[in-house]
């Protein structure tokens, strides 16, 4: 355990430093890209987090949970900028809330149909189940250009959050931002404590340890899975709805958050809530701090952004085998 | 008919394609303490595991207060009244060992009901309460793992090896406890412990390859040393 805060400690010290540096000590441009990694952590998060409770309790590694990311983006936007719901509501932050609401309800719907018509005849075999959710998500992928043609949307439609900014060390701070990283905070916390301290959290604990036994104590365990896995879903497609006026609404969001969703789940640790939680933020400002670095003039090569979620999972691996919160062998 | 709260009649039961139980019949008359016997792989946990409908049985009755139990869903037969406390002390290592407790309640307020009963039989889990059930001892776990089937009011404990790798003073002490139990209850037990076996069971029935072989009074199967030698390889 402890050795698992002294790598969590070197990894914050090394970022908070290098990123620093990076920034020239320059406080109002380093805090940009600390606050742009947080937010993009909460994304991850509400990918990683579904990801995470799926596997533990149902043993099913759901390759379309990056999917239900893109969904929600695509519906989200295409809510918030129909134009029938703008002449109706021209209020854009009412409809922006519609937005998010009608992402988490199709995720949500669209989840329920998965587990119980595709999962749930699969459960002795779970090989099947888990070419069933890649052939899910490639569906859905091909869908998504059906739909909305493969070309990617950018967000214009304006609302008082998403165009608001607030200023500190010299720098404008997106008030959207911090709004997101407040409540990913509070949801991390929320979901949590839902584990820790209610009656469907201790059964859902249990299952990640031994469903079978749940099962025999009297508990419809099949309905739990139901249950978690729609919440995944619909958490996934929030998700989206969340990243969409920033980063717009494009089929490579599926692979991209799925990727490093993965990455998220085995840096943590299989099965831990906090593990996960925690390896979102590290993937999170990672990224960002070498996002920066890399889109240097001096360095120019952007990849390394897109590798690090990788190459922070091997480097933690190999000093921790089974991630960060991971139960020894 | 009604004297027997479990009737298992020649079942057959299959894991993947392995026909593991050719022909087990188990009667558990209300009231008593009946145990299963017989050598390593003999199929006594898959018997327990068919009667709670995990592996379920592919032919056969099994009858549980005279209705049948055969294709319902492990967590239904659990619900009429069977507790299940499988073999290897499988409690949930990182709950407390109150919420390895309340996870088995099926109506609000059973655990507050039992919980001076449950201390009473086990003293040791009052201390261990708020403890993750991974950080207890192997015999304070199989306490717990019979203890958690104790919450709701089952009219039928299935208990499969709870001696299984521990010290006598604690198989002395789980033995007085199901003793008490099976005053309130009646208990099938599985136990290789013949010594354990002959004091605590009134009926027995010995299974050999997947077949129930033999059933009778435990009374009249101490005084056959040759029988005890044929089935169980003990003297
Ligand atoms: N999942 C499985 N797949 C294949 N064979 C199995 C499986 N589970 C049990 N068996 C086989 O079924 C037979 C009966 O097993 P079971 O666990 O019921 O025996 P047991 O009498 O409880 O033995 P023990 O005293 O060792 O606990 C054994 O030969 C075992 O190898
Ligand atoms: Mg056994």
């Amino acid at each position: 355990m402890n050795k698992t805060f002294l790598v969590i400690g070197a990894v914050a010290v090394g970022l908070f430093l290098f990123g620093l540096s990076n920034a020239n000590g320059d406080l109002g441009s380093f805090g940009i890209t600390i606050m742009s990694g947080l937010f993009q952590a909460m994304l991850l998060f509400l990918v990683a987090s579904g990801l995470s409770i799926v596997f533990g309790l149902m043993d099913v590694l759901n390759f379309a949970q990056g999917s239900f990311f893109m969904i929600g983006a695509y519906v989200a936007y295409a809510v918030h900028h129909s134009p029938q719901l703008i002449a109706a509501i021209p209020n854009a932050d009412i409809r922006f809330i519609i937005a998010l609401l009608s992402a988490v309800f199709v995720g949500g719907v669209l989840g329920v149909f998965f587990e119980r018509a595709l999962l749930r005849p699969l459960y002795a075999r779970p090989i099947f189940q888990i070419v069933m959710t890649f052939g899910v998500a490639l569906v859905i992928g091909e869908l998504i250009k059906v739909v909305w043609t493969p070309t990617p949307y950018s967000w214009t439609a304006m609302f008082t959050a998403r165009s608001g900014f607030f200023t500190l060390f010299e720098q404008q701070f997106s008030t959207y931002r911090l709004f997101v990283i407040g409540a990913g905070f509070l949801l991390i916390i929320g979901i949590g404590l839902l584990l820790q301290r209610t009656r469907i959290g201790i059964i859902i604990r249990a299952g990640v340890e031994d469903s079978q036994m749940v099962e025999a104590l009297g508990i419809n365990v099949r309905a739990v899975f139901t249950l978690v896995f729609t919440l995944g879903c619909a958490v996934a497609a929030l998700g989206g709805a969340v990243a969409a006026p920033f980063l717009g609404a494009s089929t490579g969001l599926a692979n991209q958050f799925l990727l490093s969703a993965i990455a998220i789940v085995v840096l943590g640790g299989l099965g831990s809530y906090g593990g996960t939680a925690i390896a979102s933020i590290l993937v999170g400002v990672s990224v960002a701090v070498i996002q920066d670095w890399s889109a240097s003039p001096g360095v120019n090569a952007p990849v390394w952004a897109s590798l690090t979620p990788m190459i922070l999972l091997v480097l933690i691996l190999l000093i921790r085998p089974s991630g960060l919160f991971g139960k020894e062998n | 008919m009604a004297d027997n709260i479990l009737e298992v009649n020649t079942i057959n039961t299959f894991i993947g394609q392995f026909h593991i139980l050719e022909g087990v019949s188990v009667t558990v008359p209300k009231g008593s303490i009946t145990v299963l016997l017989g050598r390593n792989g003999a199929g006594k946990t898959t018997t327990l595991k068919s009667i709670m409908g995990i592996t379920p049985p592919r032919t056969g009755t099994i009858l549980f207060d005279g209705k049948s139990v055969v294709g319902k869903r492990p967590y239904t037969i659990a619900k009429l009244g069977i507790g299940y406390v499988p073999e290897h002390r499988a409690i949930f290592k990182a709950l407390s060992v109150r919420e390895n407790l309340e996870i088995a309640e099926r109506n609000k307020g059973e655990l507050e009901r039992k919980v001076d009963f449950i201390f009473e039989l086990f003293p040791d889990l009052k201390r261990l309460y708020a403890l993750p059930g991974g950080k207890l001892s192997g015999g304070q776990q199989q306490m717990l793992a019979i203890a958690r089937a104790l919450v709701p009011d089952n009219r039928l404990l299935l208990i499969d090896e709870p001696s299984e790798g521990l010290a006598p003073v604690i198989i002395e002490q789980l033995m007085h406890a199901i003793r008490v139990l099976a005053d309130k209850t009646t208990v099938l037990l599985v136990e290789q412990n013949f010594r354990m076996a002959s004091k605590l069971a009134d009926r027995y029935v010995v299974i050999e390859e997947g077949c129930s072989v033999h059933t009778g009074d435990m009374s009249n199967l101490v005084t056959d040393a040759a029988l005890i030698q044929r089935y169980l390889g003990v003297a």
